[in-house]
């Protein structure tokens, strides 16, 4: 990423209504933490019991074994401490605790008005939502009158350039496609070049879902990356991982693995309307720490929206 | 994080040793730490109480074979139930229906639905011979119709065109009598991946089912899935019939307690595993394997069929006796051992098998690849016997003659020189016991050796 210059503009990726839409989405009408909470604290002293209700809880939430330990560790502290009495007192440390692990990766993606094309690769396994991603990013750039591009890199799914092309034009963006089977480092390389030519704003290049396991497409996508930055050589000044929030532990693996192999700057988390309740997000953020860019919690264009730690916390709460 | 269950236990078994019988008391930290990794593992929160309250109850009083120390008694108990939770194995598709036997696909988004459509209708097409026809009643996400046709071309099974414009229950419908027209034997039925908390949609698949009445109703779900999964499971379960399962992706690094929360969950047999983005990729389901997976021993008992099945015995058999004579091992062996690996699916298969994505040694990852091995057997056919024997002999004009002999380069020869004196290395140490010896020690939880394992038939 470009330095920041007191002289250099940003503009961030804007969707007025989303705090809203995730309150509604994220706990489908009541918070599982509050209601967790109420229904593990009905007495009005925190008991051993209750502490020991809630690791369960937190590891239903996928939060995974490592932040949960943290986390109760934490909160077992104080309540041998004598500092625990009332529930509210556990419910305001939890929250505290959980939003201190959250708090490090605020950091909404920022474009530079100076960095043209701003070049944008999209990382991820299988089916986790980065073609919908795409598509949803570029609607609101477009929204925001910047000019965006896609590039279909997705050479090896069926029908995987038609699925972009779609969103291509439903948000009247041109897309840059070469036949299924193509070098996905050439069609990279060729759109970067579109974009160059026509002075636009933004490049999205879509990949194909690969899992980290598998070193050949890894490198793949090393190539990818490498390629793009022959042209220019900032570029990709982002490169986005996407993670399904119904995803387990394995999420940590992916997180570590793209990262080690194509230097991932943010983080995608979709599918936060299932019944997922968004642990994942805590896992990562003890892990990594890498900045989440966005979140998805729905199959529309509005359904994106950047993270914030505090009106993520604050959704999980069910505040009014 | 832990690798594997004996890790985690590695603590709790050793004040376990030495007693006869396991006890309420003794028992009780080691099913904590099994608790752990089974939710490690993703397997949900729910079923883990369940099964840790069985293995409790079988465990407990059970007697300890004289051979096995309670820890390792416990672990043999904690795979055998959660083999035997985890269902019969290679349940096929049930397809006893007046044709065409219908098979409906539900499942979240992107868990891959539509690509186990094209990996059933080769299987079907394929194994059984079947006359199978395809249609997606996906009308939602992009393309995803579009999709489903260029998967039916590559099986090459029938594809019933339908449009983004018409009704999920419509296109069943029509589809489903063209397919008794043409006397298919199998319509499958892609569907639109949706969240089980979507009313309207779940709505819409129940309709599906009513419109289609399927012989199969399958769900499918991501091998990386978390707790999510059997909650997501009991919802499909509800509004849908299920008759069974295919867990996909199966061929990453997850741990797969999803499996097992699906299996409990649902009731219904696993039938089918989801191995690679490939229409080949689909294996029948074997309890052992995901069990071995979730406790984290990898694909151990796989692989020792698989070795058990294609090493030939013989050749083994000599090279043990040779080791243990303490005659070197030389080239011969080394390409004998290639073309061993070469028939059980090369080394990438393999490793893919064993415990945690296993690395090998350094001197033998680099025969890792097919065209290596093809390669490796390659120059050691140009070689004299007596070469073969006495790899010293090889010096540099010997050298030039067996790499044109061999198509290859100088060196080539030399790298393969150099792997086999390290593989000899690794045989030393290995000899005193072998693989198999090896392969018991990780199952009785031994645990792995350093640098992870080796290729079967190496050091027998
Ligand atoms: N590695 C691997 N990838 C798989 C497997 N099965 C499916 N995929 C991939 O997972 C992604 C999603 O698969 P699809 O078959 O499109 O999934 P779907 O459930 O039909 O998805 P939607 O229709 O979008 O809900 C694709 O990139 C597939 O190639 C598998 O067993 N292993
Ligand atoms: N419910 C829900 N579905 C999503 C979300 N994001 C993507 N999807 C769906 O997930 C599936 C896979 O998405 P896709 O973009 O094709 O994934 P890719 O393979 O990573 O490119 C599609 O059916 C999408 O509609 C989300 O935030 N919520
Ligand atoms: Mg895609
Ligand atoms: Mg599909």
């Amino acid at each position: 990423m470009a330095e920041k210059h007191a002289t250099t503009a940003y503009s961030r990726f804007k969707n007025p209504g989303f705090v809203t839409r995730l309150r509604a989405r994220i706990n489908r009408g009541d918070s599982w933490l509050t209601y967790d909470l109420r229904n593990l604290l009905p007495g009005d002293r925190v008991d051993q019991d209750a502490i020991d209700e809630l690791e369960t809880q937190l590891l239903l939430a996928d939060i995974g074994v490592d932040a949960t330990q943290q986390v109760i560790g934490r909160l077992q502290t104080l309540f041998d401490g004598g500092k625990l009495y009332k529930p509210v007192e556990l419910g305001r440390a939890l929250r505290e605790h959980l939003g201190s692990i959250l708090a490090p990766c605020d950091g909404p993606l920022e474009i530079p008005d100076d960095v043209r094309p701003f070049v944008i690769l999209m990382v991820g396994v299988n089916g986790v939502g980065k073609t919908t991603t795409i598509g949803k990013v570029a609607a609101h750039l477009k929204n925001q009158g910047k000019s965006v591009m896609l590039a279909a890199g997705d050479t090896f799914r069926a029908a995987a350039v038609e699925q972009l092309q779609e969103w291509g034009r439903r948000n009247s963006v041109p897309v840059i496609a070469q036949p299924t089977g193509s070098d996905p480092a050439s069609v990279g390389y060729d759109a970067l070049a579109a974009a160059r030519a026509r002075n636009t704003d933004v490049l999205i290049v879509d990949t194909a879902g690969r899992l980290h396991t598998q070193g050949h497409l890894m490198d793949e996508l090393k190539k990818v990356r490498r390629v793009l930055g022959k042209q220019d050589d900032t570029a990709p000044h982002e490169v986005l991982l996407v993670v399904d929030a119904t995803t387990g532990g394995n999420a940590l693996q992916q997180a570590q693995q793209f990262h080690e192999a194509v230097g991932v700057t943010g983080l995608a988390v979709t599918k936060l309307d299932g019944t997922a309740r968004g642990g994942v997000v805590f896992a990562i953020a003890q892990k990594l720490k890498l900045p989440i860019r966005f979140i998805g919690v729905g199959e529309g264009v509005d359904d994106l929206g950047p993270f914030d730690s505090e009106a993520f916390m604050s959704a999980l709460y069910g505040d009014k | 994080m832990f690798e594997n269950l004996s890790d985690r236990l590695g603590d709790s078994l050793h004040k376990l040793r030495g007693r006869g019988r396991i006890t309420e008391d003794n028992v009780r930290e080691t099913l904590r730490e099994v608790r752990l990794a089974l939710l490690e593992a993703d397997v949900a929160l729910p079923v883990v109480k369940q099964f840790v309250e069985d293995i409790r109850e079988r465990a407990v009083g059970a007697e300890v074979l004289r051979s096995l120390t309670p820890g390792q008694a416990l672990i043999k108990i904690v795979q055998e139930e959660l083999t035997r939770t985890l269902g019969e194995e290679n349940s096929e598709l049930n397809l006893r229906a007046k044709p065409p036997a219908v098979v409906l696909m539900a499942g979240l988004q992107g868990a891959g639905k539509t690509t186990s459509v094209g990996k059933l209708a080769r299987h079907l097409r394929e194994r059984q011979k079947k006359k199978v026809m395809v249609v997606s009643c996906d009308t939602y996400r992009p393309a995803a119709i579009d999709q489903l046709k260029r998967v039916a071309e590559q099986v090459q099974v029938d594809f019933f065109p339908s449009s983004a414009d018409d009704k999920p229950v419509a296109i069943a419908k029509a589809a489903l009598a063209q397919a008794r027209k043409s006397f298919h034997d199998v319509l499958i039925v892609d569907t639109a991946g949706r969240l089980a908390i979507d009313e309207p949609m779940m709505q819409e698949i129940s309709a599906l089912h009513g419109q289609l009445e399927p012989a199969e109703t399958l769900f499918v779900v991501d091998a990386m899935t978390g707790q999510d999964a059997a909650r997501t499971a009991a919802a499909f379960g509800e509004a849908l019939p299920l008759t069974g399962v295919v867990v996909t992706k199966v061929d990453g690094d997850a741990r797969g307690g999803a499996a097992l929360s699906v299996r409990q969950v649902t009731g219904k047999p696993i039938k089918f595993l989801g191995t690679g983005e490939k229409l080949e990729a689909l294996e029948p389901f074997h309890p052992e394997r995901i069990a071995s997976r979730i406790l984290g021993m990898g694909d151990v008992l796989t692989l020792v069929e698989e070795a058990e099945r294609k090493v030939d015995k013989d050749k083994a058999a000599r090279l043990a006796r040779k080791i243990k004579k303490g005659k070197g091992f030389d080239l011969n062996d080394l390409a004998d051992q290639m073309r061993q690996m070469q028939e059980m699916g090369g080394m990438a298969a393999l490793l893919d098998k064993m415990p945690g994505g296993a690395q090998l040694p350094k001197g033998a990852a680099g025969m890792a690849d097919e065209t290596q091995i093809t390669r490796t057997i390659a120059i050691v056919n140009s070689m004299t016997p007596h070469e073969r024997q006495f790899p010293d002999l090889i010096k540099s004009s010997r050298k030039r003659r067996i790499a044109t002999g061999s198509g290859t380069q100088v060196q080539d020869v030399n790298r393969l020189l150099k792997q086999h004196l390290q593989m000899q290395k690794m045989m030393k140490k290995f000899s005193k016991g072998g693989m198999k010896k090896l392969m018991r020690g990780m199952q009785g939880m031994g645990g792995m050796p350093p640098g992870g394992g080796l290729p079967p038939g190496f050091g027998r």
